[in-house]
């Protein structure tokens, strides 16, 4: 079922939605979405199905839990447990610091130019992640980054022997937030603007404070945007392996990395462990999609 | 209201020095070359040497191809499901979601595994089989945000009866996307084309797993090896992402005034 050509896409995409709808019905229908769906189950879906087939298989291709029973080795389950902990701390400063400015730049009163620069600045930001990131902070909170030199030379503070390294669980997670704020906010804009001005009105109207509007219509409706958008910041800081290995090489030993290590070289001596460790980390992200999906369906109620 | 304001200046104020500090040290830093004196050294040294350019025109390229396969993908549908096959809709948004779950190592892992020289389709026999696989996989990691792009877009404009429209005044399907829809949503693909070329553009994990003479690669690498022109190639990475934006702004000025916030 793989045989498909990649130009058979480019034709089908091209000559689907001219397809007359009204003399044949169901077949094509589908030519429309054809080329999207062969794209997705052969460069998305199988690769990813093939891997966790794999996590269950041993050499001699039998089934087997020995792939799975084996991450709860220390190195692994530690490597676990930090890329856990990194991006849940990234995702919920991200989250809240992403939330803040964004009801500060669309309900604060602030003048419209700053609404639209920040947005902007999001989308760049949000973006700016990787290699070209973790080089930023270097120069930044590096042991000779401008901000560690400026805080050591103006206030007398030198964060590096107060235990701060760039290098550590911290740094890497206060670099991730450079990418989290803005991808809340891009995500969380739109959702506040929805808010519709006839909601506050009405509220006035029955005679509501400020405080009870925020409390009882505000909050309840952008709660399902802001839980999923968490959700979706968490298994994106989870995913992320370029800013971490570019910035740490391998000394913080996030999954990410060490399957990069595996892919690499197979520095587990054991090519199924690989797949059990992405296999693991497709069960951690799904889960949080499937968190994501429930909130997104909840919130889209509102957003029409 | 006024203590409101307030408050939404100093959020601002701190979440500006959050986001800009870094960028002033990175500039300061790049530029520390000489000893003793700022000087562009660090940026003439990166811009002069010939594997940046080399990889970095790579990069450009693989990120063209990029837009122009998640473009032939993600449009047909998003449209055809908003006119005909909406019960599509939730399972098309789920599979555009997945590459945000699945992270890119898995992907490019899968891709190693199943696309191999011994495969029955293998991508990784060739160069331009890897190549085309590294478009590929990049369309993937696009895909959420083509997608979104495109569908936000077509949100924005009645489907339906620009569609029915056009098929009364006589327009064949050809003419209806071509001459209505695509004009509609042009701002959309666009902005989508902009994200997918600021992802592509430095993106490392899978052009270093399959193996690609890509920027990022290239990126880590001097990371590794060098002082200052890892902070001035940082600058250079931030300043072509930044001008991509603007001129998708500038660009949308033109456009029909379809993609307006919707309050």
């Amino acid at each position: 079922m793989t045989d498909i050509s990649l130009s058979d896409h480019a034709v089908a995409g091209k000559t689907a939605p001219p397809a007359d709808a009204r003399s044949m019905r169901l077949p094509t229908q589908w030519l429309g979405v054809a080329p999207f769906f062969i794209f997705a189950i052969m460069f998305l879906i199988l690769p990813t199905l093939y891997l966790m087939l794999g996590a269950f298989r041993n050499d001699a291709g039998e089934f087997t839990f020995e792939n799975i029973v084996a991450l709860a080795q220390p190195s692994i389950v530690a490597a676990y447990w930090i890329s856990i902990k990194v991006s849940l701390a990234s995702s919920l400063i991200g989250a809240f610091a992403g939330l803040a400015i964004a009801i500060a730049i669309v309900r604060g009163g602030l003048p419209e130019w700053i609404r639209s620069a920040t947005l902007t600045f999001s989308g760049v930001a949000s973006n700016f992640a990787g290699v070209p990131l973790a080089f930023a902070f270097l120069a930044t909170l590096g042991r000779l980054g401008l901000a560690t030199v400026l805080l050591n030379v103006l206030v007398g503070f030198n964060i590096y022997a107060h235990g701060f390294n760039i290098l550590s669980f911290w740094g890497l997670t206060l670099t991730y937030v450079y990418f989290q704020i803005p991808l809340m906010v891009v995500i969380i804009v739109p959702a506040i603007d929805g808010l519709k001005k006839e909601w506050g009105e009405a509220a006035a109207t029955l005679g509501a404070t400020q405080a009870q509007f925020w409390r009882m219509v505000v909050i309840p409706v952008i709660w399902p945007s802001f839980l999923g958008t968490v959700i979706l910041l968490f298994a994106n800081a989870f995913g992320a392996i370029a800013t971490a290995y570019a910035l740490t090489g391998s000394s913080l030993n996030i999954v990410p990395i060490l399957l990069y290590a595996q892919i690499r070289g197979d520095v587990l001596h054991n090519a199924h462990l690989g797949y059990a460790i992405a296999f693991g980390m497709i069960v951690i992200t799904g889960l949080a999609n499937v968190f994501y999906i429930w909130f997104r369906t909840r919130s889209e109620r509102w957003l029409k | 209201m006024k203590s409101g304001r307030f408050w939404a200046w100093i959020v601002f104020a701190l979440g500006a020095a959050y986001f800009f500090i870094p960028l002033i040290a990175t500039v300061e830093f790049s530029m520390r070359m000489r000893r003793g004196a700022y000087s562009f050294d660090a940026y003439q040294v990166v811009l002069g040497d010939p594997r940046f350019q080399a990889t970095f025109i790579y990069s450009v390229v693989a990120a063209i191809f990029t837009i122009v396969l998640g473009v032939l993908v993600v449009v047909p549908a998003a449209y055809w499901i908003r006119l005909r096959l909406p019960q599509l809709r939730p399972v098309v948004e789920f599979i555009t979601l997945l590459p945000l779950v699945i992270p890119a190592i898995v992907i490019v892992f899968g891709y190693i595994r199943m696309y191999g020289s011994n495969s029955p389709l293998p991508f990784l026999a060739s160069e331009t089989g890897a190549n085309a696989l590294l478009v590929i996989g990049y369309a993937t990691l696009a895909l959420p945000y083509m997608y979104r792009a495109v569908d936000t877009g077509l949100r924005t404009i009645d489907v339906r009866t620009l569609t029915e429209a056009a098929q009364i005044l006589g327009a064949g399907w050809g003419t209806i996307i071509t001459r209505v829809i695509l004009p509609n949503v042009l701002i959309a693909v666009l902005s989508g084309a902009f994200l997918t070329f600021a992802i592509v553009i430095g993106e490392f994990t899978m052009a270093s797993l399959l193996n690609r003479p890509a920027f990022g690669p290239y990126l880590q690498n001097v990371g590794a090896n060098r002082a200052y022109e890892p902070a001035a190639l940082a600058i250079i990475a931030f300043a072509i992402t930044w001008g991509c934006m603007s001129l998708i702004q500038i660009l949308s000025r033109f456009a029909p005034r379809s993609a307006n916030r919707p309050n």
